[in-house]
């Protein structure tokens, strides 16, 4: 028997669909075996991964807190990925409009208001416009490749960011600890209910996507987007300007990572410190595939990813596995994802085995 | 600057070095054939731990560089499936190697944790390798000049085999390639093997012979300066040797800067905060790579179908 593939006359929706919902619980399953057979209880490690942030009521505001960046991140690598650009520089980007806001902030001094923290999450979106305008620039000027720029200015990032906190903006009495003091509750984001962690940003997390559903389907700019993506010739006939394209792509990737960054920073951990870069930037690129590039797909996979995250944590205390193990499920979960990317345009046949002397034993 | 300053500068910048040109050289194959693999700090990282474990198993360093060889070309079959048999997104699936690597090595690691492995003995006779001066030549581990020597390989494989020729000849046009006969799917295979393979043993430098013990993510982004400077040479084996000690270099005015230690031996490195040194690969990097992409005479130019699925139209 062998396999076969034909194309579909056109993408399947219920695979585009299916396919998502599959990868994750493939991932769970093969979880569970992979850690019984090194000797960890697989079961348990994959309900703490998987379930117990979602049973447990006292997690959901961690849950919240971590998705909100992932989404809105993913939000705008969905634009520049249905246009066939490739920012992976996500990271870089978030970490500049968190400086960006940082600086807005030590500039207005401690006696700011809301004008100021406006102007703060404002000067996020900037930075991470700013810094994804470089790769911007290099590729429409010179066709420099966008995929290593944007990556390596990642890692250039982080040297602003440990200059910045252990220098200029290091906190006076931080006890030479390298990071920013820690911002005066006028310049912090509100708390959404009381008693919990949950910021305003996450509400910005749960509306953008909508906004961005309105963008992409109802809009010149999103139809402009999908056909130079899908149908590069086409678009040029069309009169779609590549180079415009292209800057669309990397400037909304840059501002929505930047404004994330301004919006944990100000919501959340409130001071810059070297493990700032902790990769959102990174991870938001699988929330992205997983969300199948759809802004409602979007928002559902940084919850799952905001999961992982926060499951993670508990397997630590519970099956005493490193943080760092919700790694591979993520891993896991993009790599069934794109394997998974072909059923969506090929269906899969198997037949029965022909004869040896088949001229299509070749092949 | 006193001569045993010197010659322990040498030494550093050598130490350095030489995990990412092992590395940047399987990584030049890779994306020689056409593929882009950003997996490179994951492999490297799965090098590291097997290379470690069969270390800690078997007592026999030897054996443990084989294993790491092995366990990166393993992990990087994870990426050749994906990518040459479902054709994926390159970019996203060799992103996914570098966070599974990553999240992997730290798991097997932990029962590792505080262990110390056997270290490779000096190849040379102690006359030479103790020798306060005569040590900058034969003073290295075995995976040094394993490096240095594997650089006129490549070079000579790429230049002047036939399979060399192939295998080029499949990353700048692989239509072309497969319509006379040749395997792209193979060759690529291959490559990325090599490529993790050679990334492996440069993840085992930080878990063999920088220090006997394991820690989580040891290799500390190097993978990543690893694809720079690949990008940095411009595809050029020879640059590539050149692009390494010059990396070497930075990261060692890196470390100088930050290390308050040295007293004020180079005023002028010390004078400029260690975060602009450890940034110069990157920064070059980038302009290396705009130097490349804007003229066409400079020498070096990216294989034409890096990155591209082969979709062959039979």
């Amino acid at each position: 028997m062998r396999i076969k593939l034909e194309k579909r006359p056109a993408p399947s929706t219920f695979m585009l669909i299916a396919t998502p919902i599959a990868s994750v619980l493939l991932t769970m399953l093969i979880g569970v075996i992979v850690f019984d057979a090194i000797g960890i209880e697989g079961e348990r490690a994959v309900i703490d991964i998987f379930l117990t942030p979602i049973l447990a009521s006292y997690k959901w505001q961690d849950v919240a807190v971590k998705a909100a960046p992932l989404i809105i991140i993913a939000l705008g690598l969905s634009i520049g990925n249905r246009a066939q650009i490739w920012n992976i520089g996500a990271e870089g980007q978030y970490v500049l409009g968190a400086l960006f806001a940082a600086g807005v902030g030590i500039a207005a001094g401690p006696t700011g208001g809301p004008f100021t923290l406006i102007l703060m999450i404002l000067a996020g979106i900037v930075g991470g416009a700013a810094w994804a305008a470089i790769p911007a620039f290099l590729k429409t000027r010179w066709d420099v490749n966008e995929i290593l720029t944007s990556l390596m200015l990642t890692y250039v990032s982080f040297q602003v960011l440990g200059y910045l906190v252990g220098g200029p903006w290091k906190d006076p009495n931080g006890r030479n600890f390298p990071a920013t003091a820690p911002l005066p509750e006028s310049l912090t984001l509100p708390i959404l209910f009381p008693g919990t962690t949950v910021h305003l940003g996450v509400a910005i997390a749960l509306i953008l996507p909508f906004v961005f559903w309105v963008l992409m389907s109802k809009s010149v700019f999103g139809f402009q987007i999908r056909v130079v993506g899908s149908a590069p010739h086409a678009a040029r006939h069309g009169g779609f300007d590549a180079k415009q394209t292209i800057w669309m792509a990397l400037l909304i990737g840059g501002g929505m990572a930047g404004l994330a960054g301004a919006l944990e920073f100000t919501g959340s951990l409130k001071a810059i410190n070297l493990g700032f870069p902790s990769g959102y930037g990174f991870t938001a690129i699988i929330v992205a595939f997983l969300g199948r590039l759809n802004p409602i797909g979007c928002l559902i996979a940084g919850f799952v990813l905001a999961v992982t995250y926060v499951g993670g944590q508990v397997a630590q205390t519970t099956v005493h596995i490193p943080n760092s193990t919700a790694g591979i499920f993520q891993a896991m979960m993009l790599f069934f994802i794109l394997a998974s990317d072909i059923l969506i345009r090929y269906r899969v046949r198997f037949i029965a085995k022909k004869p040896a002397n088949s001229t299509e034993a070749h092949t | 600057m006193s001569p045993e300053f010197v010659i322990a500068s040498i030494v550093t910048i050598i130490g350095l070095t030489t995990p990412i040109l092992l590395a940047g050289l399987g990584e030049l194959i890779t994306e020689k054939s056409g593929v882009l693999n950003l997996g490179v700090e994951g492999m490297m990282l799965m090098g590291a731990i097997s290379g470690f474990v069969i270390t800690a198993l078997t007592f026999n360093p030897w054996l443990g560089v084989i294993g790491a060889a092995a366990g990166g070309a393993l992990s990087s079959m994870l990426f050749a499936v994906l990518v040459l048999q479902l054709n994926s997104n390159q970019v996203a699936t060799g992103l996914a190697l570098s966070i599974f690597g990553t999240g992997l090595s730290s798991l097997i690691g932990v029962s590792f944790t505080g262990r110390i492995v056997p270290q490779f003995g000096s190849i040379f006779p102690d006359a030479l390798a103790k020798d306060p001066i005569l040590k900058l030549f034969f003073g290295y581990s075995p995976l040094v000049y394993f490096a240095l020597a594997m650089v006129p390989l490549t070079a000579w494989f790429l230049k002047s085999t036939r399979a060399g020729l192939i295998l080029r000849a499949v990353g700048e046009n692989d239509h072309s390639a497969h319509s006379i006969g040749y395997s792209v799917t193979g060759v690529r295979y291959a490559a990325i093997a090599f490529g993790g393979a050679m990334a492996g043993i440069g993840g085992a430098y930080f878990s063999m012979v920088i220090t006997p013990m394991w820690a989580e993510k040891m290799t500390a982004g190097r993978g990543w300066i690893a694809l720079a400077l690949v990008v940095f040479a411009g595809w050029r084996t020879g640059r590539l040797l050149a692009g390494a000690y010059f990396f070497g270099f930075l990261m060692w005015l890196e470390l100088f800067a930050k290390a308050n230690g040295f007293g004020n031996s180079l005023p002028f490195v010390q004078a400029i905060p260690s975060q602009f040194w450890a940034a110069m690969p990157y920064v070059m990097t980038v302009v290396a790579l705009t130097l490349i992409s804007s003229r066409g005479n400079v020498g070096a130019s990216a294989p034409a179908c890096l990155g591209k699925p082969f979709l062959p139209s039979t």
